[in-house]
């Protein structure tokens, strides 16, 4: 029972996360959908704080050989998507600009 | 202390939903993009505490590599190779999900078994996080041009992919039967078969579908990692997850509308794969094209008062965002008004053509998405097509026999001149004849698109 009330609460949270999503994507004009895109790696690059969390679990033991080769490269492929995504939609948002002369 | 890590998730969660609604406008987006930073440092910072030192050789291996791979490929790639890389960037969520739940499938087996909404979720999110990774891989190498950007069928492709999707089902459900104490064996066959399909889903898309498959990926890495947000019981990977699977399948739909064609046949249409068995009627006679020069085109161009540019993908093929941008520079020095019309599926991916031209200093104010750009072209001098092509079909309005027929395009033709930049009279991506080329007010300037452009450029600068 308590299991499934833990569930719910959970799915209660996806659900208003899929609306929010949404709505707060909707706004985005399509000029900037390629640095959305990039932007939305960064962000499931949260998988990189997964990741962590599962490796505190497995190292709490002793791990195989084999999983400590798995654990780091799910890390590697989070922090991947973690500095890759952001590093990339800063240095492509910094290239818009406004009309306002040559310069600024 | 879990209730500091609550606080930090909390505070991470509220700064990626306003980073992503900074996101709203080019000015404020910056900001928004730097937000989701700080929001991220915060929860990667309270995690690491949380796992006091536990694993930190792992994550210290991960950290320095990861964020030394992902920043060089940032600061390095190029502009016109930003497809690839997101679909590399997404392929690397999609494997980081499955990897997670290979390394919780063994801790589970180790143990006694797991309740029903970890072996589901585990499951799942290992299915959908091969899916996507297998998938993006394909599409990148279809992207940077390493394998045929043509669709890849074969007789009883359709067959094969059920075949395969049904053994991941049995699999699944055996895994889930046993509440994932399942052989090692059968939980590694689960990830060959997911791998596989992954695979054959995204050999028969054509490149012109890119922008489709990109976002549909986009969209499964999110669902794998809100997944494995319910395998580790973390709200904070469910709300990221849903955020970047919503924001995915937005822009798929949103790529579909703009193609005027639903998902199952950019799924499965193989389109452009060639069918062209069937020439288009009147094909008996050679078209009636006229082609001008450059010089020509420089004075129709300099004359003018409203030119309107309409980017494709040969742009991005050529390079040649910064002529057109030096070309722009000329003819506003003699007061033209230049616009630049941007289809929603010009390029590879969506708003591809606008980070092109934001690169070459572009402001943003000129760039109009089709809604605002058709009711220009009615008052427009010269429309120049710089390698774009189907988007630009008017058959697509009239011809209900045509394959792109019902696809919303920009209406260049309503232009008073039309000028098409185009490497040789070879039909666009999806094989279909284009009457823009043929009609009275149209002219073509063959060529490279970069070396049309920059000859534009000189001619103007001479007039």
């Amino acid at each position: 029972m308590n299991d499934i009330a833990h569930l719910i609460q959970l799915l209660t949270v996806l659900l208003l996360a899929v609306f929010v999503g949404f709505e707060v994507i909707s706004k985005v004009p399509t000029t900037l959908h390629t640095p959305l895109m990039s932007a939305t790696n960064a962000i499931h690059g949260i998988v990189f704080i997964g990741a962590i969390m599962v490796v505190g679990n497995l190292f709490a033991g002793s791990p195989s050989p084999m999983l400590q080769i798995i654990s780091v490269a799910a890390l590697t492929l989070g922090a991947i998507n973690v500095f890759g995504g952001f590093a990339v939609t800063e240095r492509m948002l910094q290239m818009f600009k406004k009309k306002e002369g040559p310069r600024s | 202390m879990t209730l500091a890590l609550s606080i930090a998730n909390l505070v991470a969660v509220a700064l990626f939903i306003y980073g992503l609604h900074q996101l709203n406008s080019p000015p404020t987006a910056r900001a928004g993009n730097q937000l989701a930073m700080v929001g991220m440092a915060i929860a990667l910072i309270s995690s690491l505490i949380q796992t006091q030192g536990i694993g930190w050789w792992a994550i210290l291996v991960g950290v320095i590599l990861g964020g030394t791979i992902g920043i060089v490929a940032a600061l390095r790639v190029k502009m016109t190779a930003m497809p690839q890389m997101v679909a590399l960037y997404n392929g690397a969520g999609g494997a980081a999900a499955a990897a997670i739940s290979t390394l919780e499938f063994f801790l589970l087996a180790s143990g006694n078994g797991e309740n029903a909404v970890v072996s589901v979720s585990l499951v799942l999110s290992a299915i959908i996080g091969c899916l996507s990774f297998a998938g993006s891989i394909i599409a990148f190498l279809k992207l940077q041009e390493l394998m045929t950007g043509r669709p890849i069928t074969y007789p009883g492709q359709q067959i094969v992919n059920a075949l395969i999707l049904l053994a991941i089902l049995g699999l699944a459900g055996w895994f889930v039967a046993t509440l994932g104490t399942m052989p090692v064996l059968a939980f590694l066959g689960l990830l060959v078969c997911s791998l596989l399909l992954g695979i054959l889903f995204v050999l028969p898309i054509g490149g012109a579908d890119m922008p489709v498959v990109i976002s549909l990926l986009n969209s499964f890495t999110g669902l794998a990692v809100a997944v494995t947000g319910f395998e580790i019981n973390s709200t904070l990977l469910i709300i990221c997850g849903a955020l970047v699977g919503a924001s995915g399948t937005l822009l798929t739909v949103m790529m579909g509308k703009a193609m005027n064609r639903p998902l199952t046949n950019v799924l499965f249409g193989a389109f452009g794969s060639g069918g062209g068995s069937e020439p288009a009627a009147g094909s008996g006679g050679p078209q009636q094209i006229r082609s001008a020069s450059a010089d020509d085109v420089a004075i129709m161009l300099a004359y003018a008062s409203k030119v309107i540019f309409v980017p494709g993908y040969g742009m991005a093929v050529a390079q040649a965002q910064h002529s057109v941008k030096a070309l722009a520079d000329q003819l506003e020095k003699r007061g033209v008004n230049v616009l630049y019309a941007i289809h929603p599926v010009a390029g590879r991916m969506p708003g591809h053509m606008n980070v092109l031209l934001a690169e070459s200093n572009v402001p943003y104010e000129q760039l109009l998405d089709m809604e605002d750009a058709n009711p220009e072209f009615p008052t427009t001098d010269v429309a120049l097509v710089i390698g774009a092509n189907d988007v630009t079909n008017p058959a697509a309005r009239n011809v209900t026999s045509s394959p792109i027929y019902g696809m919303p395009i920009l209406d260049v033709d309503k232009a008073a001149n039309v000028i098409v930049l185009k490497r040789s009279m070879r039909s666009g991506f999806a094989g279909i004849d284009n009457p823009l080329y043929e009609m009275p007010n149209t002219s073509m300037l063959f060529g490279d698109a970069k070396a049309s452009v920059d000859a534009l450029t000189s001619a103007v600068k001479a007039l």
